[in-house]
């Protein structure tokens, strides 16, 4: 089932072409990867895709709703969760308010100004963080917490409002390798388990070979290539223009 | 500077004077007489922090009175007492101030204000709590007219006499086309609006070509020349005082606003705001102030004296205020017979004192709480590098009140 | 005519030099330091006093004149170093805003620094050389002195524009207004660079002071005449650009000089009225821009907030159950005291909701408070309506007040947020104190007296008690409950809130109006228990009042603004009875405060 469909997205600043016309569509759990040099155009892709930015032109439908141009907080409540490329938590709550408020703004019960918020149902904010192995440290301020961790509170944030697209920015950057592996290994089983679909941007290569089912490879704002992992692997253009240059792999 | 340092101490502690005044007292009279010779306790509520200026001559000519009253052996021979209290000019501060003066300090009286809030501040808490207030300086109106009370009354000649003063010898005057300045709060605004009232009255064929109302303090003195320059009046009211007033003479000087052009003004003659303007008085302004160095009479000379002797500087229009408010009130002590507000306020009701300007008898007349306290109009001229008043008159206060029952009438609360 | 028009031009000119000048030195300050510095006006004041002393002493004559106002310029710079060295350099990793403390308390100290040292008087010192006189344009005349100072205006600016652009000190300075973090990495001397600046903006400011003595008396309200203007200036420029705060004097010089021939009434609202519609327009003033990353918020990692422990919830309720049994045995002043500290508990609070959980600066807080008691006592003058009516009516007042400022200011952030609410509380004053008809002026509403059985002194405690504490006590579930913690979560991270749907804009929007409401009912009780309501209720050194309180008490805690509330205003009402130097002892304790508890009187404890 087609989950999220890109069609034409383009985005210019002051006359440099960060994205020009890039259509992609993507199913229901799977884990597309999108991948390119620095300064491909990636972040500005993801920004349209969560409303950070409106797009020039082109249309972002996800399940038959157009969300093009929508603020991120309506996109959210369309069923988008994300993550942030430099982690994004409330530093001065517990790791479990965190979960809670999200939890409770998908259910439009943010104002409420009386019973406190650590007396609401920990239950499911619980079971979130023990999806995502974070449940023993439920009561730490996000503020102290390691970087992996941090990035797995997102995570469980992000599942918070039982999303259909999961949107991960550069989801490992500053992560150990084990950790990378580990993180990418859970967000995969999720994804499959609950059936959402995943788009995500990463720079190290192990990672996405290993989890996506399939690449994106986007070079000075358009699409260079797309395909299977070891499709994309094979083809020349990108071991030219991004293998090649970058010489990492 | 050593004089300034020298006369602040007087006052800084409140609690020391009160225990020093009571002392000298109690040193004055046999020592099996102290018991029913307590001090009589006033409790003077002012803005001494926020308006030094006018209030370090004020508190110390306060200071010389009741030290003079004391050393001639009191009121029926109990000392008097002041507890100074600072408001900082806020009329907040200062009605809690009153609070902790009658409740702890269990003052007789209130007394005080230099600001016309706080003595509104002030008279509205004497009359929700049946305590007496003098009030001193404030000069607004509402004091003892829309808002005056039974328990309130005032020294000082208001606004509205001020501006009847004036009134007279701008109606003198040939001009036809009018400016006013003065600053915008209910004391520059009610002074513009009774001498426009007053001088269509007595003048109808006067107009008003420009107002200007600068923002009190903050005078953008040039642009305020300028403005009422443009309009080319006979000539000018103003109200302004203080820094504004100091702002808008040397900025009107330069500008040539001032030439050929008759200025009538409030409050100026008084040493506070002309000695500020040093050789730079204006000259030839019609003002209502106080010549302390020309006048000669026995009474006046004699506190200039002994002002002079204290604090080794010319007294101030403020300490004819703080010296007579004391007089007033040590008369009414002396012809009531317990410390008994209700007492006390039939007494101030028609007290009749004798202040040092040495102009005869002031009376608060019974009718509105308003003494007749005058004041003196002529004017400026620059004498010795000094900015001073000449062929100057006393007006006294009594000639520029509404009869005693049109004010009866304005005064809704009796 | 058109010489009329010319030299009014010129006249608003002379006053944009002046304010420039003065300005120039807060923004550059600024940028560097990131330090409101509220001690600005007074390094003005003093640069006034002492170019009055130096012009007065010295002989006559060109040299002396203008030697003495570059040495007045100097040694005020001077004293701006000693500030910095002794007491800013301490506390630059302090939370922001705690530095504004520390300048309050210096502008106090100098206060009466310059009582002692000058006296009471105005003091008008002698024109300058050879410029007593004015120049002919068209027919009107034009004073020499102000042409001049026109000149050292742009002279200074253009001196300045050099120094930014052509030395290694000015790239220096530029560099760090762009991006405070870069020059640390560069390896730059960054104390010698903050002593620098501190000094060069002090000396502008004391070079402003100086050369109005020719112009204007010197008196001691010119330091707070000043800030407010200056703070204007510096906002509407944008904050740390040099251009901009000449534009800004300019534009503001001009509206001042032809404002009043248009509208002479409302000259004090005018240059707020200003403030307010560049903000909304341009929200980092006219030439400012936005901030690189944090530098334009006012808080970077807050601690977590803790529910009370078992001991201290025990605390609070014996203080409280204490608190309720003193009515009984207390004498009537001590519940007056008593009944305020209450008020000021309230006031405390609703500044600290939107400065804590809120993460939002506000200047202009009094407003709210003054509202409520003007919307009260109006009530009560105009429609005689009973004390709990109109006690009901008071939050109701402030909280659309609330409603309709804060709009604008949850859209701005930083200082320029905090500006903005400082220009709604002065347009809110300036009504109050001009509109005599209406509100009946600086003379304010009398005979807000309660009825005779809200009048013995214990009712009025426990009344202000159950209120105020009861208000406290909403409030600090508000902060625990999921709007509160909505609240903390957008000043956390505004992407993060947004990210999980919460309208961070409208959260903001409603914490800053329940405070005002809050605020609104603490003004409204004030008024009856004064029986009077004054425009003093909503000025400057009222809402400075609650900034110290809270920032004195630890904006970090939600007890801090209760122990500061308690602290500030019981000191404040022992220090005004004792001694006529109260403000110096105030000063000095809030200096002293600030340097050796950082963290407020409320982390103190929680160290200990």
């Amino acid at each position: 089932m087609t989950l999220l469909v890109v069609e034409n997205l383009a985005k210019s600043f002051g006359g440099v072409h960060a994205v020009q016309g890039v259509s992609f569509s993507l199913a229901a759990g799977e884990l597309l990867a999108l991948i390119g040099p620095n300064g491909a155009g990636k972040s500005t892709c993801f920004n349209m895709l969560n409303g950070q930015l409106r797009p020039d032109q082109g249309r972002v439908v996800l399940a038959g709703q157009e969300i093009t141009g929508k603020p991120p907080r309506q996109v959210w409540r369309m069923g988008v969760g994300r993550t942030f490329q430099i982690t994004a938590t409330f530093a001065s709550l517990p790791v479990i308010e965190n979960v809670q408020l999200a939890l409770l703004s998908h259910r439009r019960r943010i104002l409420r100004f009386w019973k406190p918020l650590a007396a609401e149902d920990p239950a499911e904010a619980l079971a979130l963080l023990e999806r995502v192995g974070m449940a023993d440290q439920a009561q730490r301020p996000c503020g102290v917490l390691a970087y992996g961790d941090l990035k797995r509170v997102e995570l469980a944030i992000a599942l918070a409002n039982a999303p259909r697209l999961l949107l991960m920015d550069e989801p490992t950057a500053g992560m150990a390798p084990a950790e990378r592996v580990a993180l990418m290994a859970l967000t995969a089983r999720i994804a499959r388990e609950s059936g959402i679909g995943v788009l995500f941007t990463e720079h190290d290569m192990d990672v996405v070979f290993t989890h996506a089912d399939r690449i994106m490879v986007l070079e000075r704002g358009r699409l260079l290539a797309e395909g299977a992992p070891e499709a994309v692997r094979a083809d020349p253009r990108v071991r030219e223009v991004y293998l090649g240059h970058e010489g990492t792999h | 500077m050593q004089l300034h340092g020298a006369s602040n101490q007087e006052g800084r502690f409140s609690m020391i004077v009160t225990r020093r005044t009571a002392l000298a007292a109690g040193l004055a009279v046999p020592a099996i007489a102290q018991a029913q010779n307590d001090p009589i306790r006033i409790g003077e509520i002012n803005s001494y922090t926020a308006q030094p200026a006018f209030l370090v001559p004020y508190r110390n000519a306060w200071t010389l009175a009741v030290d003079t009253i004391n050393a001639q052996g009191g009121i029926n021979g109990r000392p008097l007492a002041t507890i100074f209290r600072d408001d900082a000019g806020k009329p907040e501060d200062a009605v809690r101030h009153a609070g902790e003066l009658i409740n702890n300090e269990r003052v007789a009286l209130i007394s005080g204000a230099f600001l016309s809030n706080i003595g509104l501040a002030l008279g509205d808490f004497a009359n929700q709590n049946k305590k007496l207030f003098v009030a001193s300086e404030a000069l607004t109106d509402a004091l003892v007219w829309s808002r005056g009370n039974r328990y309130t009354f005032r020294l000082r000649c208001s606004t509205y006499m001020q501006a009847a003063m004036l009134v007279e010898e701008a109606a003198k005057l040939p001009a036809k086309r009018w400016a006013v300045v003065a600053p915008n709060y209910e004391y520059g605004q009610s002074a513009v609006r009774w001498f426009k009232e007053m001088l269509t009255r007595a003048k109808p064929d006067v107009q008003f070509v420009a107002e200007q109302f600068p923002a009190l303090g903050r005078i953008d003195a040039g642009a305020t020349v300028q403005a009422l320059a443009a309009a080319n009046p006979e000539a000018i009211f103003n109200v302004t005082f203080g820094a504004d007033l100091t702002n808008f003479v040397r900025q009107g000087n330069t500008r040539g606003l001032f030439e050929r052009r008759a200025v009538v003004s409030m409050l100026t003659g008084e040493p506070e705001y002309l000695e500020p303007l040093g050789d730079e008085a204006p000259e030839g302004w019609i003002v209502t102030g106080y010549p302390v160095e020309q006048i000669n009479n026995p009474t006046h000379n004699a506190f200039r004296d002994a002002y002079r002797a204290k604090y080794r500087e010319l007294p101030k229009l403020g300490s004819v205020v703080a010296y007579d408010t004391v007089l007033a009130i040590a008369a009414m002590l002396r012809k009531v017979p317990s410390l008994e507000t209700e007492a006390m306020v039939e007494a101030m009701r028609g007290l009749k004192f004798n202040g040092v300007f040495g102009q005869g008898e002031s009376e608060f007349r019974a009718a509105d709480h308003q003494s007749t306290m005058g004041a003196y109009v002529g004017r400026t001229v620059v004498r010795g590098g000094k900015g001073t008043m000449a062929d100057w008159r006393f007006a006294d206060g009594r000639a520029y009140l509404p009869s005693e029952d049109a004010a009866r009438a304005m005064r809704p609360a009796g | 005519m058109l010489g009329n028009l010319a030299v009014q031009a010129l006249s608003g000119l002379a006053s944009a030099a002046s304010l420039f000048l003065v300005a120039a030195g807060l923004t550059v300050i600024f940028g560097v330091t990131r330090i409101v510095n509220f001690a600005h006006g007074s390094f003005y004041m003093l640069g006034a006093y002492l170019g009055w002393t130096l012009a007065t002493n010295l002989p006559r004559g060109h040299v002396p004149f203008w030697g003495g106002v570059v040495l007045a310029a100097v040694i005020v710079g001077l004293v701006g170093v000693v500030v910095e060295l002794l007491l800013l350099r301490r506390i630059y990793k302090a939370p922001e805003l705690f530095q504004l403390l520390a300048t309050f308390g210096v502008v106090l100290v100098v206060q009466d620094a310059a009582l002692w040292i000058w006296g009471p008087q105005d003091l008008l010192g002698p024109r300058a050389p050879g410029l007593r006189g004015a120049v002919y344009i068209f027919d009107s005349r034009f004073p020499l002195y102000d042409l001049v100072l026109i000149g050292i205006g742009i002279a200074v600016f253009l001196l300045l524009w050099l120094l930014f652009q052509r030395t290694r000190f000015g790239i220096l300075v530029r560099a760090a207004t762009a991006d405070r973090e870069m020059v640390g990495a560069l390896g730059v001397n960054q104390r010698l660079l903050f002593t620098g600046v501190f000094f060069l903006g002090s000396a502008l400011a004391g070079l402003a002071g100086a050369l109005q003595v020719p112009r204007e008396s010197v008196n001691l309200q010119m330091d707070l005449a000043i800030i407010a203007e200056a703070f204007v200036v510096v906002v509407v420029g944008g904050l740390g650009s040099l251009p901009g705060a000449a534009l800004a004097a300019l534009l503001l010089g001009q509206m001042q000089a032809f404002g009043i021939l248009v509208f002479p009434q409302i000259t004090l609202v005018l240059v707020f009225l200003v403030m307010a519609a560049v903000l909304v327009v341009r929200p980092y003033g006219l030439l400012g821009r936005a901030p690189a990353g944090h530098a334009a918020s006012l808080h970077i990692v807050e601690p977590p907030i803790a529910p009370l422990s078992p001991r201290g919830r025990l605390v609070a309720a014996v203080a409280l159950g204490l608190a309720m049994l003193a009515p009984l045995v207390l004498a009537d002043y001590a519940l007056v005291v008593m009944t305020e500290i209450c008020v000021a508990i309230l006031f405390a609070a609703t500044l600290h909701f939107i400065m804590g959980p809120g993460g939002m600066a506000s200047f202009g807080h009094a407003a709210y408070f003054g509202i409520g008691a003007y919307g009260a006592a109006l009530l009560v003058k105009h429609l005689a309506a009973p004390m709990e009516l109109s006690l009901l009516a008071a939050p109701f007042a402030a909280g659309i007040a609330g409603l309709a400022f804060g709009w604008f200011c949850v859209r701005l952030s930083g200082v320029y947020a905090a500006m903005l609410t400082m220009a709604f509380a002065q347009i809110a004053w300036s009504t109050a104190f001009q509109w005599v008809a209406f509100t009946g002026g600086d003379n304010g509403i009398l005979g807000v007296w309660p009825p005779a059985w809200a009048v013995p002194k214990p009712v009025q405690a426990w009344g202000a008690l159950v209120l105020c504490l009861g208000g406290a006590f909403l409030l600090r579930r508000m902060i625990f409950a999921p709007f509160g913690a909505a609240l903390r979560a957008q000043r956390d991270s505004v992407l993060r809130a947004e990210a999980i749907g919460i309208d961070t804009m409208r959260t903001r929007w409603f914490a800053f109006a329940i405070a005002a409401a809050f605020a609104g009912l603490a003004g409204g009780l004030f008024a009856f228990t004064k029986g009077s309501v004054f425009p003093t209720y909503m000025n400057i050194s009222r809402s400075t009042d609650g900034l110290l309180m809270v920032l004195l008490g630890g904006v970090q805690t939600v007890t801090g603004p209760i122990i500061g509330a308690i602290a500030y205003t019981g000191l404040h009402e022992q220090l005004l009875r004792l001694t006529d130097l109260w403000r110096a002892v105030l000063g000095a304790i809030i200096i002293a405060l600030v340097l050796f508890f950082p963290r407020g009187l409320a982390g103190l404890g929680a160290k200990q």
